[in-house]
């Protein structure tokens, strides 16, 4: 708690910077969630209603309530990466890590995730792992990507 | 054909956070220049200019300028912001922008600043782009030890400070009003307009708001001229523009363009044509959110009043290029899939028109579809047309329309139980 105390004292405990300590309060989980403790820890602070809180992490696709990997394997799923087979990359990975889209493997280390585009195109069809990109991926290099990370590279 | 780098030009050629190297390379001249001339004389430059905005809406910056200019200062100190929420898929041009030269944008709003004596500034910067978030951070703070930014700059006065603000993942927040909703650290839901936010925008104080790709053209404009700005586009589209090229294209990437060279120079000339032997089928152009066409529109030139005389708008600058391999009814899903999951629930016609849109398009990617569900999209595209709250929702039906309009063939085939690319799973089955 006292991490996320630290990031509320950096944004001056301002209920408009809500957004961008939650972004920071997240990383800290290091499961890539907002836990329950946490959340209304922060909107005491704050001086905002639970209810408010919540309405705005649920608002925005980069939170979550529910903890997942350490390591977040968003897949663009948009039109550009589409055409450019962006099927056959969750099909691989789901295949690699024996788990379906917005499921986490039971060791913890990955979620796989369906992103609404972040701005990859030129390198599609492409995957963010945390906050490396990776593009113009195929079956077999996707494999030699998230190796590493299996290994403890983040 | 001309190569003409006014954005580009340091891309790639200097440390992007660097204030000497940008310096070094032209950086600060219109600042420099600026700081000389009267708030409206630098206005009238950026009308004489014919620079529009680049987001997507294409609104006259001038004309955009001028009347936040006259909103009176009993209203408040403006702020300056920026939309860098780029989140329409297929765009990434201002990622460039940001990642390899962000001063030409932070010099922008500093021009800006200068004209409305704005104090404080907002980068709204999509969070997926965390980490040019941090470039954007350390420019910042080289311009204020460099007395570009911050206090007093360059000796004149003004004190204008910059702060990069993260979006965390909701395209909706790229509409003006709900990235300030956004800024305020609410849920970015847009807001009813007016008004607008050049009177009531952040904190409900008069705001300037613009595109990455707007405020980079501002120093060119002052320092070169508004004129000379006009006069390497076309007769009312001025400079160039950054294109985004995608999908099907042998060489992806990120192209600047005077304004009048054809979408087939583009994608022919500089994008390499259409790999693996494969045919063009259409064009996806502005994003999500804008048109598509299939060939025999070409030969239009980028220029907003020739794109316009053939339907079509520019929007950000995505050319998504569709080959023959792809299949409409299941690229059009994909697209309708998004508008789903990033409709902001407000409105009726937006939250449930996409959700209804996939479905009709399930219906018919698993040859379970009727020709009155080709005719209900048609139905739902008017209605969310006319009543959805936002720009969102408003154009859903653009691209549901045109593709329907060029390829209404292959929609009925999926209606006969055939998906002639084989793209579909037909999995429902005809009885």
């Amino acid at each position: 708690m006292d991490k996320v105390k630290e990031v509320l004292s950096k944004y001056h405990n301002e209920k408009e910077n809500l957004v961008q300590i939650m972004l920071e309060v997240q990383k800290l989980s290091e499961k890539n969630y907002l836990p329950d403790e946490w959340v209304r820890y922060v909107a005491e602070a704050l001086d905002l209603p639970l209810s408010k809180v919540y309405g705005v992490i649920t608002f925005y696709a980069m939170f979550n309530n529910k903890p997942r990997g350490k390591n977040l394997i968003e897949v663009c799923k948009s039109g550009p990466c589409h055409v450019n087979g962006s099927a056959n990359i969750i099909a691989m990975l789901e295949k690699e890590l024996g788990i379906k889209p917005s499921e986490t493997t039971s060791d913890g280390l990955f979620t796989i995730e369906l992103s609404n585009c972040f701005g990859a195109c030129d390198i599609a069809p492409a995957v963010k792992i945390g906050e490396k990109v990776y593009g113009n991926l195929t079956q077999d290099s996707i494999k030699n990507i998230i190796n590493p990370y299996r290994e403890g590279f983040n | 054909m001309e190569n003409r780098n006014i954005l580009s030009a340091r891309f790639g050629k200097i440390k992007p956070d660097s204030v000497e190297d940008y310096v070094a390379a032209g950086g600060y001249e219109g600042l420099k220049t600026a700081i000389t001339m009267k708030p409206e004389d630098i206005i009238e430059e950026i009308k004489k200019s014919y620079l529009f905005g680049r987001g997507g809406a294409a609104y006259p910056t001038g004309i955009k300028w001028e009347q936040a200019y006259a909103v009176p200062l009993e209203k408040g100190l403006k702020y300056m912001v920026c939309n860098a929420d780029e989140g329409e898929p297929g765009t990434f041009k201002d990622r460039h922008i940001m990642a390899e030269d962000p001063l030409e944008l932070i010099e922008g709003m500093t021009i800006g600043a200068f004209i409305f004596g704005a104090e404080e500034g907002y980068i709204y910067c999509r969070g997926e782009y965390s980490a040019i978030q941090e470039t954007l951070r350390s420019a910042i703070d080289n311009a204020k030890k460099s007395g570009y930014l911050g206090e007093n700059i360059l000796g004149t006065g003004l004190n204008f400070d910059i702060r990069v603000v993260s979006g965390a993942g909701a395209y909706v927040c790229g509409e003006n009003t709900a990235l300030v909703e956004s800024i305020e650290g609410k849920p970015g839901r847009p807001r009813r307009k007016p008004p607008y936010v050049k009177n009531a925008g952040l904190n409900m104080k008069p705001t300037v708001l613009n595109n990455v790709e707007t405020y980079a053209c501002i120093p060119w404009i002052v320092k070169e001229g508004g004129e000379k700005f006009l006069s390497i586009g076309t007769e009312f589209s001025g400079g160039t523009k950054l294109m985004c090229l995608s999908g099907n294209v042998v060489n992806k990437g990120v192209y600047e363009v005077p304004f009048g060279t054809t979408l087939r120079e583009l994608i022919y000339g500089m994008g390499g044509g259409i790999p693996n032997g494969r045919k063009l089928k259409f064009v996806h152009l502005g994003g999500c959110s804008g048109t598509c066409f299939p060939e025999g529109l070409l030969d239009t030139k980028i220029c907003y009043n020739d794109l316009r005389k053939n339907g079509l708008s520019l929007g950000s600058g995505a050319v998504v290029v569709i080959d023959d391999s792809q299949c409409v009814v299941d690229y059009l899903k994909v697209v309708m899939e998004f508008f789903e999951e990033e409709s902001c629930g407000k409105c009726t016609p937006c939250r449930e028109g996409t959700q209804r849109m996939v479905e009709l398009l399930e219906k018919l990617s698993e040859g379970r579809g009727t020709d009155e569900d080709i005719e209900r999209m048609k139905d739902l595209s008017q209605i969310m047309k006319n009543s959805s709250f936002c720009g969102l929702g408003k154009s859903v039906p653009i691209p549901v329309l045109a593709l329907l309009k060029y390829f209404e063939d292959e929609f009925k085939a999926h209606v006969a139980g055939k998906c002639p690319s084989g793209k579909c799973s037909m999995s429902g089955g005809k009885k």
